[in-house]
């Protein structure tokens, strides 16, 4: 598998990744809070563009979440598993905050127990089961895209 | 107006998830995600008390900006891919699931709690 040599160099989950150990943090939280609110202001211009009526299936959070999720899967191959290491701000403010900060999982789980509160189960879980699938399949695409992209760009560089 | 109270929330609530996230895995050398899975919990029951104190209002600053920003759904979804690549399937099913339940669990308590103090 060519990727284990990159992938025993990434970071693990449960370790702290090379220069964010938890002094020197300053950054790193900076990076962390910059692209959090750019992230966050990006969902509320998507709810002020496309506003869901109350007991509506909520189309634009479900659009916004599977779009971060895509986004980040893309994102994270760039940074963990390639031979040069990126700056180390990148995933912080790229992945942590903006993606972080655009997704969002409470207005989803607010969202579903209204649906079911409302007297529509069916909606509600609906909304529940699509987001989780569609959010799995889009970080899914994202890494796939991503690393096929990785792989061609070595294959082209080495000729 | 809203979009800075929106900002000032997100400036809060992002960094707040990454730092419970590092607090959570220098403390437990788990594979298991629990960074992600308290702060979603937190934020989705903070959500919770707010819907059931103002219902029918969004607040911008506390909702929007400071819960949208502590939660996230999309380093969610990657831990959970990462698990079942790294051969973790169990635990992979077990985050989805017990995200779900825990997350819509929390929102109600916290609805219902307003609801009893309200």
């Amino acid at each position: 598998m060519p990727q284990a040599g990159i992938r025993a160099c990434a970071p693990r989950l449960g370790t702290y990744p090379v220069g964010m150990e938890p002094r020197g943090q300053l950054p790193v939280v900076g990076a962390v809070a910059v692209g959090g609110v750019l992230g966050a202001s990006a969902r509320y211009g998507a709810a002020l563009l496309w506003p869901t009526p109350a007991h509506a299936f909520p189309w634009t959070t479900f659009t916004v979440n599977a779009a971060g999720c895509a986004a980040l899967g893309a994102l994270m191959v760039l940074t963990t598993e390639t031979a040069t290491a990126p700056h180390p701000l990148l995933r912080p403010f790229l992945g942590t905050g903006f993606c972080g900060g655009f997704t969002t999982f409470s207005t989803y789980a607010l969202d579903t127990q209204r649906l079911l509160a409302a007297g529509d189960p069916t909606r509600g879980l609906l909304y529940l089961a699509a987001t989780a699938i569609t959010a799995l399949a889009a970080v899914w695409a994202g890494v796939t895209a991503s690393r096929t992209v990785r792989a061609r760009a070595q294959a082209r560089a080495r000729g | 107006m809203n979009w800075l109270l929106v900002m000032v929330g997100a400036a809060v609530g992002a960094p707040l998830r990454y730092l419970t996230d590092l607090a959570v895995r220098a403390r437990h050398d788990s594979v298991f995600p629990w960074g992600t899975l308290v702060v979603n919990v937190v934020g989705s029951f903070a959500l919770g008390l707010l819907a059931g104190v103002a219902p029918g209002r969004a607040s911008p600053l506390l909702g929007t900006g400071l819960c949208g920003a502590l939660t996230t759904y999309s380093t969610f979804s990657y831990e959970t891919l990462k698990l079942y690549e790294d051969g973790a399937k169990g635990y992979a099913l077990l985050n989805v699931a017990g995200s779900l339940a825990a997350g819509l669990g929390a929102v109600w308590l916290g609805v219902e709690t307003a609801a009893a103090f309200g």
